[in-house]
């Protein structure tokens, strides 16, 4: 049966199924419970912004409490997925990689490869992105590039509460390590989705908008902008095609080019840093693989090269937003060789 | 019996002592005819501290080692023909020639890998065991790091970790001197390593490294009270190593005569030999029988290794992941 929920306890129900049907999984993370050790309640916060909360009611131990410490236990969620776990672990913002990226891109993703097809490393790592939460450098970036880049790594970075439920309980019982990036703007959308268990295959775009004038890539909170933008485009009579890649490793090529060979105009959308970016990497994809089909230059939508502003009046701006998308793809329209 | 070691229990002491040893010496002139790729840190001189901790470890336990690993994965029961060819980059190797000497790992003996990153094993081994007490059996974990590890956030924050979380885990700083060319009498802030046990409410011990009994004896207790609920140990094991920091490494840092004067005085299958002959637990002949037999041991390894094929080009794309879309 489907019902509307809201993209965070679309994640929460995720976990909450995938530890009742498997006992090996476990989730864990600063606060995930909240509480712990203190003279009130227990399960006090259930996350920092409450995506697990209820669940240590239900599963009790296997939902742990960890210290502000994350080298120390997204280390151990990665030892405990070769041990036999299933392990969840909440790096709280994808911000704070930096204290603890050895474990992910030097331990977990080459154990495979380095221990010759020997090791079997099934963790998810959650994590929190993006800007327009007035957070400021430090808390609001996306950062799927950076891990996108690491062969052995997987990437996942869903856009509505239905994706985020089949690819998160995809991710878990996936054999891979796996990395899940929220946005943290999309945690209160609302969005039809089945109470029953289900698992989204990885390296499926899905074809959210379909079209013959113009192909929008986009990827997480970015497909809803992409929507909106096509939506006033259609008022102008322009058609556009809006691909949510939903995984960025692996990534669905066959879908972007086949997309491409259709409508001849590529824009991308990315709301992260424009060097070396998703939207670098799809667009010298495309100049590959469809040059012949190109009717314009591709064209990419992403932050400026600056940190993430704290100000409204700056972060606004940095934002990638419909009326940019907008008027960018126009310009590709109205492009003549 | 010494230290409630049988005579089975000593013969397999000092034979994996001197698998290492053999191995390792082996290694080291091997490498200087250039047939050995890479960046290899050899072990020799620390072979008590690995047998005399490991020895209390089941298959099921789990060991996390550094990259002077070799030893740690012997001592873990590793097959030394597989073991050398991964070392000489060959197909055959353990991990198929894809890890080397600083990734040679083997999961089914619980051997979670040397490692090329200092402090790297910490946080895996809190892992290890965290897999051990939510499955409900009553495995451990054991972490080896260094001097230089020693100073990593990694160790520091798995220490913690390890105490919060009460896991069956021991930590064993082996403690050589050196962080590479960098001595830990100045490197190490507290003096001893173990010292820091304290700040995590951690039990901790110090013990020679050049005496098997006496590191058998600590590990034996740390091992026992992780393994019936007590939480973390952590161990410094004071030993010296032979060799340099990397095969090639000049010990310029080392005062002329120091190694000599080591492998004189402080060798530790000299001094087992010493203890258990003088005790009349074992026989000279016997001692000497077994260097006998881990001689061709390892001439074997690396016969095996050096007429063992190299890996072919479509092996340079598999084994990234398990399955990919």
């Amino acid at each position: 049966m489907t019902r509307k929920i809201s993209f965070k306890q679309a994640i929460n129900e995720a976990i909450a199924q995938e530890m009742g049907r498997d006992e090996t999984v476990i989730a864990m993370g600063e606060d995930n419970v909240g509480g712990m050790g203190g003279t009130g309640e227990l399960d006090a916060w259930g996350g920092v912004l409450g995506v697990t909360k209820g669940l240590y009611g239900k599963y009790g131990d296997r939902i742990m409490d960890t210290p502000i410490s994350e080298s120390a236990f997204i280390g151990a969620a990665i030892g405990a997925a070769a041990c036999g776990l299933r392990p969840v672990a909440e790096l709280m913002f994808v911000d704070f990689m930096g204290v603890c990226f050895d474990q992910i891109f030097n331990q977990a993703a080459k154990f495979r490869y380095m221990f010759g097809g020997k090791a079997v490393t099934p963790v998810v790592i959650r994590t929190m992105i993006g800007a327009g939460f007035r957070a400021a450098a430090q808390h609001s970036q996306c950062l799927y590039s950076i891990f996108t880049h690491i062969p052995g790594l997987k990437c996942v970075v869903p856009s509505s509460p239905y994706d985020a439920k089949g690819l998160l309980i995809q991710s878990i019982r996936d054999n891979d390590p796996v990395i899940f990036f929220e946005h943290k703007l999309l945690y209160g959308l609302e969005g039809e989705v089945p109470e029953e268990s289900y698992a989204i295959p990885f390296g499926e775009a899905n074809v959210v908008r379909e079209g013959d004038d113009v192909t929008i890539v986009a990827i997480g909170r970015m497909v809803h902008v992409a929507q909106q933008a096509a939506d006033e485009l259609a008022k102008e009579g322009i058609q556009a095609e809006v691909v949510d890649l939903r995984t960025t490793s692996p990534l669905d090529e066959d879908t972007i080019l086949e997309s491409v060979a259709n409508t001849g105009r590529l824009v991308v959308i990315d709301e992260s840093y424009p060097r070396c970016n998703l939207a670098t990497d799809i667009a010298a994809l495309v100049g590959q693989k469809a040059f012949g089909d190109l009717k314009a230059p591709v064209t990419m939508v992403s932050a400026p090269h600056t940190p993430v502003p704290f100000s409204d009046a700056l972060e606004d701006l940095y934002i990638p937003n419909p009326a940019r998308v907008k008027s960018v793809t126009k310009e590709v329209l109205e492009y003549a060789k | 019996m010494i230290a409630q070691l049988d005579k089975k229990q000593l013969v397999q002491a000092y034979s994996t002592m001197r698998r290492i040893r053999d191995f390792e010496e082996r290694v080291h002139l091997e490498f200087a005819t250039g047939e050995i790729p890479g960046f290899v840190h050899l072990y020799a001189g620390e072979e008590a501290s690995a047998t005399g901790v490991i020895m209390h470890l089941r298959k099921g336990d789990y060991v996390a080692s550094t990259h002077r690993g070799h030893g740690h994965c012997i001592a873990k029961g590793m097959n030394l023909l597989t073991m050398m060819a991964e070392i000489y980059g060959k197909k055959p190797g353990i991990c198929g020639g894809k890890g080397g000497s600083m990734h040679v790992a083997d999961l089914d003996l619980g051997m979670m890998g040397a490692n090329g990153i200092v402090g790297g094993g910490g946080p895996l081994i809190c892992g290890a065991a965290l897999a051990a007490k939510i499955k409900k059996t009553d495995n451990v974990a054991v972490c080896f790091f260094g001097d230089g590890g020693s100073n990593q956030g990694t160790i520091l924050e798995s220490l913690n970790l390890a105490a919060v979380w009460q896991l069956p885990a021991i930590f064993v700083a082996e403690n050589n001197g050196y962080a590479e060319s960098t001595s830990s009498r100045w490197s190490v802030a507290t003096g001893n390593i173990a010292d820091r046990g304290a700040a995590f409410g951690m039990p901790s011990a110090i013990v020679d490294g050049h005496d098997f009994f006496a590191v058998y004896e600590a590990a034996g207790e740390a091992v026992k009270r992780a393994r019936d609920g007590g939480g973390p140990s952590l161990i410094e094991v004071k030993v010296n190593r032979y060799f340099g920091h990397f095969e090639g490494d000049q010990q310029t840092y080392r005062g002329p005569d120091e190694v000599k004067n080591l492998r004189e005085t402080k060798d530790c299958l000299l001094l087992f030999r010493k203890k258990v002959t003088s005790q009349g637990e074992l026989t000279d002949e016997e001692l000497d029988q077994i260097d006998e037999e881990v001689k061709r041991e390892v001439d074997d390894a690396v016969d095996f290794a050096k007429g063992a094929p190299k890996p072919e080009a479509s092996d340079l794309l598999t084994d990234v992941y398990v399955a990919y879309a």
